[in-house]
């Protein structure tokens, strides 16, 4: 009797369980399906069963970790480790040398201008500041821009693709272009972001970048953070750059081709010499590299109206395939540029982080650089004063001095002073016994009534290692007479006579 | 009640703010035509009763406040002006009439003027009780709530993709054969590489192209309450854009203006002035070497006393403020803990660092918790040795989500895994708190639970760069470490003395109730349109009290179709769409002000309601807020409202509120802890 009944049940509940498989989309189809082959290939029906069964359980199994050498451990171990890790401070204990940067730091009280106030109450010669031509307290260019300020306000509150874009922006990039003659500009908002942003931009993981041994802290950033292939060449040697490249392109004959670049600088920040850019074109041209030239330095420099090195070397803009310079030093606007054909400029616009991802330029800061790109331009007098004047504060060091010579370009007006490796020799002289002492000199200047700066650099743990030789830095500024010149000058001369002579 | 700002103007801002004459000289006669038609567009969006009893009370006031001339106003010394050419005063004239004539001198044209230009950079405040103050009422706090849209939407928004992209694989195959010339640069030539690749270049050339015209729009004038665009128009399917001579001024919801000191007149600016006369231009040095003047002093104590750390440094980019200063506080054998949609400038500096990086789920505190639990125990890959210290990265606020960093959950599990903390509050500082003091002043946390706060200058205080602010002893070694210091450019004078007047002002050292004003009516404003928004039936992401409102838009073609209905109304927005946001979630993103009124954003409200319905954006559930209008015999007592509010979640209906409820509603309900 109760077997009957569930016996009943059971077969209503299979009924249910059938009808309800009818009731499926294509359930009909997959009877079938079953039916026929089942008939045809029993064997085949068990093997997919059995594959069906093992997705399940596929499916079903507990997840474990793919990462290797991961110690399994319990949670009252977890904690355990927990309590005992002590991390380290999030930095360190300040170095001797670092103290004295924070020590020793001079204030500018008021202007910054050929005379600037010290927080100290003393006026003295500033030969520190990149104001070359002295365009920072120049009135009619600041008319200008505060004429800017009250049009435009001071940020423009958004990066520039949302709404950022203003149209003084447009026509410094406008002025650039044409003040260099290439076929776009593109303008970042701070000059030491732009060139490790225009690297990565284009030079990816994979590609070839050849680069000089000597370039900037920034460019190195750049290198760094595009993850290329680099090779490096020995600074200012064209020979060895020869060697390179021939190498490489010797390398890579059979792989598929790619990206290919040579990095450098027209005036080095770290040594300030100059690069030879005929050569390298023709290298360049030769090996087929692109070239991206950083021009930080000498943008506004070199060259008989400023336009940088290819004036001064009387190469076509249009040659190098990205030029990138910086309104901030002489121009006294703010930002830097990549300048090049309208696809390289259009490229950076969407994929060069420091553009893309930062607020844009001050307006007003935009407007001065225009400004003092056409003053310039109009002006060539003003290159060639500077570099009269250039001349002149050379002569008072380089030739005339026992312990330090100049490793700048005669035509640089940013004149690195190095101790002389025979003093550094025979007075045994370590890295950081070098920047004390040239610290020295600097507040020995600063006593005698000139502002000069040690050659600050900074130390990267990007290998290869680059040291750059402790240094004075002497930037010569046309805001001072011939005269005052040649008397700072011999100051210096004098302050580096005092402080190295009492060395023992 | 104190009240800075001279009112005399209408609600009808857009036809009196300045216009920048092109230079063409065809231009001043264009000019006419848009700001004619945003009069009477804007007239039509302003006939809610509501704004109408604003009018009212607005003029009440006007005539105890008196002349406007006498009042405190946001800008003093600006009659020395520079040539600003207007389109037209017109629009000022017309409501004269509506203006009490018993105590009040008409202004003159020139004063009128001077006004509407005030006026276009900074609203006047409509009503005083437009005013909150945001903090975290304590208590845990509550993650956002992501809403999601029926599943048709997310269908057809793959669909779109697909379809894009297969047209896209269309055009190029045939492209490549047929017009050879256009594929050149991604092709490698005469022994080149190709500058940049077929591959990377397809979403660029195929999909951004086609939405070209929606970013980089240029602009003049002041990015205040409202900004000018610079007309443009394309012959060449947005390959290249040339100006048409003609400017449209438009209400402003782009900027990251958020305290509304984009002005180029008012204290500030005659401080930024004042200091371009003492100071010259620029500080043409690195702050290493001679950059560093008294003025820079002077900020980084302001900033270090106001975010409450001891001392602070500061630079001429925020983006670059990030990228360097990493490698100076993390290197190899370090972890650094990264939010995963923390902003592209910390992603740089975390690369150039040399630090191992892990990843944690957007602002998810247990997947936080289970990424330290594995860091800790497991320490470094392979050698097992303990991680030197482990830097949890995060941002104040997140400028696509809008939503907020949360503190005390990381500040929890700060003192239980001994990790440093870093908040990043680009976007924050300013925006939020009672004091405008970032997250930290939000939350009342004390800032000493955070190691190091990075900020930057460009949203809030108008001007540029960023900060960094923590210990005395922590800035003074990373000042010998950060390459930001030895070779970045140092900030000008004029940006730094906008950075003090702001801060001074917000402080309240300087026009004292102007700071309160500004930092009340963003959070306001910020409440208001949020709500607004949730109500109409929009999905909003973020918190509540976040300035940065993104509505989510999800198929490709409505961001287009979102940018260009929204300029028709004469209002600029930000849209964006993948790779900035993940491939579904197209948004638009609204960035409040302190300069826009009740009645702008009663505008955008209107706006997005006829454009919401007709792209059909109107798709919310109602689980993040914005229930159906109670009707007023229903409307429960404020002291039960909670638990009325909770009986009504259980049966969920969309809220779809008429726009005129909204505008209603707002103002009263903005200000209830609920929604």
């Amino acid at each position: 009797m109760d077997l009957a009944e569930t016996q009943r049940l059971l077969s209503e509940y299979l009924q249910e369980l059938a009808n309800l498989f009818h009731r499926v989309p294509g359930s009909a189809i997959f009877l079938r399906y079953v039916k026929s082959s089942y008939q045809d290939d029993p064997i085949r029906s068990a093997v997919e069963l059995f594959l069906f069964l093992f997705a399940v359980r596929y499916l079903l199994a507990p997840k474990y970790s793919t990462k290797p050498g991961v110690v399994p451990l319990t949670e009252d171990e977890i904690d355990d480790l927990v309590d005992e890790w002590t991390p380290e401070p999030l930095v360190g204990e300040q170095t001797a040398l670092e103290e004295m940067e924070i020590d020793r730091r001079t204030v500018i009280v008021g202007p910054v201008g050929p005379k600037s106030k010290l927080s100290s109450g003393r006026t003295v010669t500033n030969l520190s500041s990149f104001n070359f031509y002295n365009f920072n307290t120049n009135e009619n260019l600041k008319e200008q821009a505060i004429q800017t300020l009250r049009n435009y306000g001071v940020g423009p509150c958004g990066p520039r693709g949302f709404y950022g874009t203003q149209d003084v922006h447009l026509k410094t990039e406008a002025d650039i272009a044409s003040y260099l003659g290439t076929a776009g500009c593109i303008m970042y908002s701070q000059a030491f972001s732009t060139i490790s942003s225009v690297i990565p931009a284009f030079s990816k993981r994979g590609d070839i970048i050849v680069a000089d041994r000597g370039v900037s802290f920034a460019i190195r950033k750049g290198i760094q953070i595009s993850r290329s292939i680099v090779r490096w060449y020995d600074h200012n040697d064209m020979e060895d750059l020869e060697r390179v490249l021939a190498k490489v392109t010797k390398e890579q004959a059979r792989k598929p081709l790619t990206r290919r670049f040579i990095i450098t600088e027209g005036l080095f920040e770290s040594y300030g010499d100059m690069v030879n850019l005929p050569k390298i074109i023709e290298l360049r041209l030769k090996y087929k590299f692109r070239l991206i030239l950083d021009e930080t330095w000498s943008f506004g420099v070199l060259g008989r109206t400023g336009r940088g090195v290819t004036e001064h070397q009387n190469v076509d803009a249009a040659e190098v395939d990205m030029i990138v310079g910086s309104l901030a030093g002489c121009l006294v606007g703010g930002g830097g540029f990549c300048a090049g054909s309208e696809e390289i400029v259009h490229h950076q616009r969407i994929s060069a982080s420091a553009y893309t991802f930062s607020a844009a330029l001050p307006a007003l800061l935009s407007t001065t650089a225009s400004a003092t790109i056409n003053l310039l331009q109009n002006s060539p007098e003003l290159v060639s004063q500077l570099r009269d004047h250039t001349k002149a504060m050379r002569a008072q060091l380089d030739p005339r001095s026992d312990w330090v010579y100049c490793s700048s370009a005669p035509e640089n007006p940013v004149l690195i002073l190095v101790i002389k490796p025979e003093v550094v020799a025979s007075k045994k002289l370590t890295y950081n016994d070098q920047q004390f002492l040239l610290q020295d000199v600097v507040d020995e200047c600063l006593a005698n009534g000139v502002l000069i700066s040690r050659l600050k650099t900074l130390e990267d743990d990007f290998e290869p290692k680059q040291v750059v030789p402790a240094g004075l830095k002497v930037c010569v500024t046309t805001g001072l007479t011939k005269k005052e010149i040649e008397k700072s000058g011999t100051i210096i001369r004098h302050a580096i006579t005092k402080v190295m002579s009492k060395k023992k | 009640m104190p009240r800075r700002f001279s009112n005399n103007s209408s609600n009808d801002t857009s036809s009196n703010s300045p216009s920048f004459s092109p230079s063409s000289g065809k231009g001043g006669i264009a000019i006419k035509a848009p700001s004619v038609k945003s009069h009477r567009l804007s007239q039509f969006f302003s006939v809610s009763p509501k704004s109408k009893a604003d009018h009212s009370v607005q003029s009440t006031v006007q005539s105890t406040t008196g002349n406007p001339n006498t009042t405190p106003p946001i800008s003093s010394a600006s009659l020395s002006l520079p040539t600003i050419s207007l389109s037209t005063a017109t629009a000022d004239n017309l409501n004269m009439d509506e203006m009490p004539t018993t105590l009040f001198q008409p202004p003159t044209p020139e004063e009128a003027r001077r006004l509407a230009k005030q006026h276009a950079q900074f609203g006047p405040i409509g009503h005083p009780s437009h005013r909150y103050s945001s903090r975290h009422p304590g208590g845990v706090f509550p993650e956002p709530v992501m809403d999601e849209p029926p599943y048709y939407y997310l269908l057809t928004t793959y669909i779109s993709y697909l379809i894009l992209i297969a047209f896209g694989h269309v055009r190029d195959f045939f492209g490549k054969r047929l017009r050879e010339e256009n594929y050149r640069h991604l092709k490698a030539r005469n022994g080149y590489g190709a500058l940049n690749s077929d591959f990377d270049n397809f979403y660029v050339r195929r999909l951004k192209l086609r939405i070209n015209d929606c970013f980089e729009r240029p602009v003049t004038g002041v990015p205040g309450r409202t900004i000018t665009l610079i007309d443009r128009a394309t012959d060449d399917y947005n390959h290249h854009f040339y100006l048409t001579g003609t400017t449209t001024d438009t209400l402003n919801l782009s900027s990251y203006n958020y305290l509304g000191f984009a002005q180029s007149e008012g204290p500030c600016a005659d401080i930024a002035e004042d200091s371009v006369r003492r100071y010259g231009i620029s500080t043409p040095s690195t702050r290493a070497e001679t950059g560093t003047q008294d003025l820079h002093l002077e900020v980084e104590e302001l900033i270090a006393d106001f975010v409450g750390k001891e001392a602070s440094m500061v630079f001429s980019m925020g983006f670059g403020t990030n990228a360097n200063v990493f490698p100076a506080l993390v290197s190899k054998g370090c972890l650094l803990i990264s939010d995963e949609l923390n902003h592209a400038s910390i992603r740089f500096g975390a690369r150039l660092s040399g630090a191992s990086i892990a990843m944690f789920k957007h602002n998810d505190m247990k997947d936080l918790e289970i990424k330290l639990r594995e860091a800790i125990s497991q320490g470094q890959p392979r050698t097992h040795r303990p991680w030197k210290k482990i830097l949890v990265v995060v941002e104040g606020l997140y400028s696509m989500e809008g939503s907020m960093c949360n503190l005390p959950g990381l500040v929890a599990l700060k003192h239980r895994y001994k990790f440093n903390l870093f908040v990043d509050e680009a976007h924050s500082i300013g925006a939020i708190g009672p004091m405008g003091k970032g997250v930290c002043d939000y939350f009342s946390i004390d800032t000493a639970e955070v190691d190091i706060l990075m900020g930057t200058m460009t949203k809030s205080f108008g001007a540029n760069g960023g900060y960094i602010a923590a210990d005395k002893a922590m800035i003074d070694k990373l000042r010998a470490t950060n390459a930001g210091i030895f070779y970045g450019e140092s900030p000008s004078p004029a940006v730094l003395s906008q950075i003090s007047s702001a801060l001074r002002i917000i402080k309240g050292d300087l026009v004292p109730g102007q700071g309160e004003e500004r930092l009340q009516r963003l959070a306001f404003n910020s409440r208001y349109l949020r709500l607004g928004l949730k109500r109409l039936g929009f999905i909003v992401y973020g918190h509540d009290d976040s300035p940065i409102i993104p509505v989510l838009l999800f198929n490709p073609a409505k961001m287009p179709a979102f940018s260009h209905e929204m300029l028709k109304r004469k209002i600029s927005v930000v849209v964006v769409g993948y790779p900035a946001t993940p491939l579904v979630s197209s948004r638009a993103r609204f960035c409040v002000s302190a300069a826009h009124t009740k009645d702008d954003l009663d505008r955008v409200l209107t706006a997005c309601d006829e454009i919401g319905n007709v792209l059909q954006l109107k798709f919310s559930t109602g689980i993040a807020g914005g229930a159906l209008p109670p009707t007023d015999e229903m409307a429960p007592p404020p002291e039960m409202e909670k638990e009325w509010q909770r009986k009504r979640t259980a049966n969920m209906t969309p809220p779809r509120w008429r726009v005129e409820d909204v505008v209603r509603r707002g103002v009263q309900d903005v200000k209830s802890p609920l929604y």
